[in-house]
């Protein structure tokens, strides 16, 4: 058998501890921004009551629960109940607030979201934990496609906050806001990208955040981190990157978007999942109704589940680190097709 | 202003009042020659009693935030509550004719753009869980509401229902009361044959609902096992109703296959004479 402490292939990394997010690279963090977001929320807003099914600890809604047990409703591991219950409240004017991870709210209680939220209208927040390449364990718990089944849903808005400034801007915006919702929340540690004293998320809103003629990096979810670091590097470079942070992908700002491709038609992509149905899709599809022909190249996961291991390693591994947009980024600028 | 629904008390009327449903659901089904007949007339005497005797409810302001609230699981079962809601003055009577039509808000497979309807049933398993949402609510707002959910046998097959259970008995949501219809037909047959729930009864005491089984046809034992119901605390009430499918229509009694029925012409005038016939 190989001495595997001596196989240079072999990984140095573990799978990470369950209770933080990575923070790999963040010069700031906060711990729990949606939890200390949804008490000060509810503290304005009696109407706010929060659910969840089983992870009450790890989608840091036990925040809540211990400032409001009143209001605060456990499942168990039950995800369909835990949004057919949410939908009930909400009929009865309530504003729930219902957490799970990203892979058991969108696979196991997809017709509970279409159906009872969706179709209905009811003003349900779903904030769904372990977006992406955010765990260490694999493909059971990775939600690498949720974006895709959230978006096809009509009457939902989805969104992907960037960090911990506009998750916790995102819950007062959704809370003041009337109709179903689904979030991708990051938990524990979160790093801070957005100063807060500058950034303001408005929903339905994308927003520059750095400008350039050469290149459009369009990003969603905390990979507008990683963009920011990589039109940093690519500036060293002399090239002018602009970043359109996208975190509502539905209802999706095709103006915003639009307007930064006409513009600049090298156009790089980079979400925290698979690259079909997400954020890249949604670029394709309103530059393809528009008649606007792109070099669009597309960061993210490819076609296939991924396994358990360290969050860094991970995100190496299947191209979500701020390289491979960089990367990306000379492969469009290099692209000759007129 | 509130003004309730009048509550009938004795017996007779509720039979006249299930009977009228009854001929509503025929009227509707005849114009487009098919549809959930069996159904609509086996729930007929459950819905007379809720509509007409128990819940408290204004007919011309749905929204009245105090309001007992009817949840409909089985979406297909909507005959019957278009028939029940028409007769309580929620809609014109004329509007049963759109059964069924294109643009109608009166759907084959019902929803909430039905004024009374609470929610969007159809992809059975939905209802119970809504309903526990709404029992919470309604107690967190201390008001009076209860919550009357319909379930059939057959959406018993669906896990959801029982995760709702679950949830029901563990938050003791008194004011929560399940009926499900125990018709013992389900689209691809007789559920013993397709995928076996019973025992139902034993289910649901096992979950720790208040439990009852019914003739889910005789008003009497509907009205006698709601008022028994409501004096057991702390448990949500399940009331397991063996009714017949067509029940009062012969000719549908009587049809092996009876889950969605399509009736020729010329048999509708039989039909209506053997629910004329019943008392």
């Amino acid at each position: 058998m190989a001495n595997v402490a001596n196989n240079p292939t072999v990984r140095t990394g573990v799978t990470g501890n369950m209770l933080t997010s990575d923070t790999s690279g963040a010069a700031t963090t906060i711990p729990a921004p949606f939890g200390h977001a949804l008490v000060r929320a509810a503290e304005q807003n009696a109407k706010i009551v929060g659910l969840t099914a089983d992870l009450g600890k790890y989608t840091d809604i036990n925040i809540f629960a211990q400032h409001f047990p009143e209001r605060f409703f456990q499942v168990g591991m039950a995800e369909q109940n835990l949004i057919g219950v949410a939908c009930g409240l909400a009929r009865t004017g309530f504003i729930p607030f219902a957490t799970t991870y990203a892979v058991f709210a969108t696979r196991r209680a997809y017709d509970f979201i279409a159906i009872g939220a969706a179709l209905g209208r009811a003003n349900v927040k779903i904030f769904a934990g372990l977006p992406g390449l955010t765990t260490g364990y694999g493909g059971t718990h990775q939600g690498i496609e949720d974006l895709a089944l959230m978006r096809s849903i009509p009457n939902l808005t989805v969104i992907d906050p960037c960090d911990a400034t506009e998750l916790s801007q995102v819950v007062h915006a959704v809370a003041a806001h009337e109709g179903p919702v689904y979030v991708r929340l990051l938990r524990g540690q979160v790093p801070v990208v957005l100063d807060p004293t500058r950034h303001q998320f408005q929903m339905g809103k994308a927003q520059l955040l750095r400008e350039g003629d050469d290149l459009a990096i369009i990003s969603t979810g905390l990979m507008t981190g990683r963009a920011l670091d990589a039109a940093a590097r690519l500036a060293e470079e002399g090239v002018r990157a602009a970043v359109l942070h996208v975190s509502t992908i539905k209802p999706f700002d095709r103006e915003s978007v639009l307007s930064l491709i006409g513009r600049v038609r090298r156009v790089v992509t980079a979400e925290n999942h698979v690259i079909t149905g997400g954020l890249a899709s949604a670029v394709a599809d309103a530059t393809t109704d528009a008649g606007l022909a792109i070099h669009l190249k597309r960061v993210g996961i490819p076609d296939c589940f991924c396994e358990s291991g360290s969050i860094p390693w991970l995100v190496q591994r299947y191209g979500l680190d701020s390289d491979s947009i960089a990367v990306a980024a000379r492969e469009a600028l290099k692209d000759q097709r007129s | 202003m509130t003004t309730l629904i009048s509550p009938t008390t004795s017996i007779q009327p509720l039979k006249a009042k299930a009977k009228q449903i009854r001929r509503h659901v025929l009227r509707m089904a005849e114009r487009v020659g098919q549809g959930y007949v069996g159904q609509g007339l086996d729930i007929a005497d459950l819905l007379a009693v809720l509509y007409f005797r128990e819940m408290r409810y204004d007919p011309h302001n749905l929204a009245w935030p105090q309001r007992d609230r009817f949840v409909l699981s089985i979406g297909h079962y909507s005959i019957a509550l278009y028939a029940a809601l028409a007769e309580a003055g929620v809609f014109p009577i004329e509007e049963m004719d759109t059964y069924g039509a294109d643009g109608s808000r009166l759907e084959m497979s019902g929803s909430e753009i039905t004024p009374g309807f609470e929610m969007t049933g159809g992809s059975l398993g939905h209802g119970l869980s809504q309903a526990v949402g709404m029992a919470l609510g309604v107690r967190m707002n201390s008001f009076p509401s209860r919550i009357f959910n319909l379930l059939s046998d057959g959406e018993l097959q669906e896990g959801a229902t029982w995760e709702a259970a679950m949830s029901a008995s563990h938050f003791r949501l008194d004011h929560l009361f399940a009926f499900i219809d125990c018709n013992d037909q389900q689209a691809d047959g007789p559920p013993n044959q397709i995928m076996n729930v019973e025992p139902v009864h034993e289910k649901w005491a096992a979950f720790g609902w208040d439990t009852q089984r019914i003739d889910g046809n005789d008003i009497a034992a509907i009205v006698a096992a709601i008022d028994r119901a409501k004096s057991v605390k702390d448990r949500p009430h399940a009331i397991v109703l063996d009714t017949l499918m067509g029940k009062g229509v012969r000719i549908f009694e009587e049809r092996e296959k009876n889950h969605f029925i399509r009736v020729e012409p010329d048999e509708w005038q039989a039909a209506r004479l053997q629910l004329e016939a019943t008392d």
